[in-house]
């Protein structure tokens, strides 16, 4: 295979990644590392590299619509970007010492984390109306667009939900995803916000977390140019188709298609980390 | 600080940084597509070598490096810019976010951004932990 035939081919696997990636709401640069490994053979820290480069792409695309629109919180969303960049620095440090063969095995588990997540999302609720001492202090309770107008709601556990934050960063750095899965969880479990609040600050956060691990992979020559450009046009180019097409399509069907790519992928990775042929 | 104009409204600063976020993928994306292209027309035909991890060189791994490379018009140089300038863009965001919660004369957050600028500085300064 040339390059020629190589960027075509990485290029329009990463387009397809992230245009299921938009309409399911699942991160779809976490499908990049197994496809780069899995089927081309690439070593998976040029995989990471690539991947999370596309992880800043999508997520400050989308960040920028949202923003927009009013849905991000962006006090909360800066306050816990301190948990998430040091995480990912802390990520990408580790990532340096684990073995390849690891380095999948993990990466196996947290892709079947998500592949449940994308099945069965977790279901919107109402926002908590219970005002908390520690987020009153640091100004985070805001409002968000609804149908019948701005609607108040008040976040709670901040500590919980920076803990949780440290560690989505950590996965971020050591695996090169957006752990958008597991940031989700932290505001809208732990710290009760409104889902969509949840969902748009989440993706508002993942394109700084990942600039901090982008940093170290890059100064460690990680990042492969050749590799990350296919990846990362092609990722932005289908995320983007992917956006617009959201409103019309129907989701469930491809949720529950797309969870069960993501899942043989992962059973596929951890086996392959488990057997040393990674 | 001397007041210059009215504070900004967190609505008028989620605007801008919007099309900040907006405008630094572009150019990024532009770049990206013409290193890309010139990468492409000259070396397509070689074989792509992922297998084996070697790292980038040197040139490749540090800011300095990859100036060097743009002026001498090589392509992966060029590439390696645009990847640069995308992992810039939420730094010039995290940035824009001190500026603007100075603005507010919210001093909580003018602290609260300026950590998570300095841990993103010392990331891209090549930080080892």
């Amino acid at each position: 295979m040339s390059i020629w035939e190589f960027t075509l081919f990485v290029g329009a696997g990463s387009a397809l990644a992230g245009f299921l990636g938009a309409l399911t709401g699942l991160d779809g640069g976490v499908v990049i590392t197994p496809l780069l490994t899995l089927a081309l053979g690439v070593d998976i820290r040029y995989a990471i590299g690539a991947s999370l480069v596309s992880v800043i792409a999508t997520s400050s695309g989308a960040a920028a619509a949202y923003v927009k629109e009013g849905f991000s919180n962006i006090r909360v969303g800066m306050f816990l970007e301190i948990a998430t960049t040091a995480g990912a620095l802390a990520g990408a440090a580790l990532a340096t010492r684990v073995s390849t063969a690891a380095l999948a095995t993990i990466f196996g588990i947290v892709l079947l984390y998500s592949a449940y997540l994308s099945a069965w999302p977790p279901r919107p609720r109402p926002g908590d109306d219970r005002p908390d001492r520690l987020a009153t202090l640091l100004k985070m309770n805001g409002t968000y667009p609804t149908a019948t107008g701005l609607a108040t709601y008040h976040v709670r556990a901040v500590p919980a939900g920076f803990i949780l934050m440290f560690v989505a960063g950590t996965l971020s750095g050591l695996l090169g995803i957006g752990s958008g899965a597991v940031k989700v969880i932290a505001m809208d479990r732990a710290m009760r916000m409104p889902f969509k609040v949840s969902t748009t600050t989440s993706n508002f956060m993942i394109g700084v977390t990942a600039a901090a691990s982008a940093g170290v992979y890059l100064g460690r020559g990680y990042i492969d140019p050749g590799l990350a450009m296919p990846v990362m046009l092609g990722v932005f180019a289908g995320s983007w188709l992917g956006a617009r097409v959201l409103v019309t399509a129907k989701t469930q069907v491809l949720r529950w298609v797309f969870g069960g790519v993501v899942a043989v992928l992962a059973m596929e990775m951890i086996y392959h980390g488990l057997t040393g042929r990674l | 600080m001397p007041r210059t104009g009215s504070a900004w409204t967190d609505e008028q600063a989620e605007q801008i940084i919007g099309n900040l976020l907006r405008i630094g993928v572009s150019i990024a994306a532009v770049v990206v597509s013409l290193g890309g292209l010139i990468y492409l027309f000259r070396h397509g035909a070689a074989l792509p070598q992922y297998q084996v991890f070697r790292g980038e060189p040197a040139d490749l791994r540090t800011v300095s490096g990859i100036v060097t490379d743009v002026l001498s018009f090589r392509a992966r140089g060029l590439i390696q810019l645009g990847l640069l300038l995308l992992i810039a863009t939420p730094v010039a965001r995290v940035a824009f976010s001190v500026f603007a919660f100075a603005r507010q004369r919210d001093r909580t957050y003018v602290v609260v951004t300026l950590i998570v600028l300095s841990i993103l500085i010392f990331s891209l300064a090549g930080g080892r932990l």
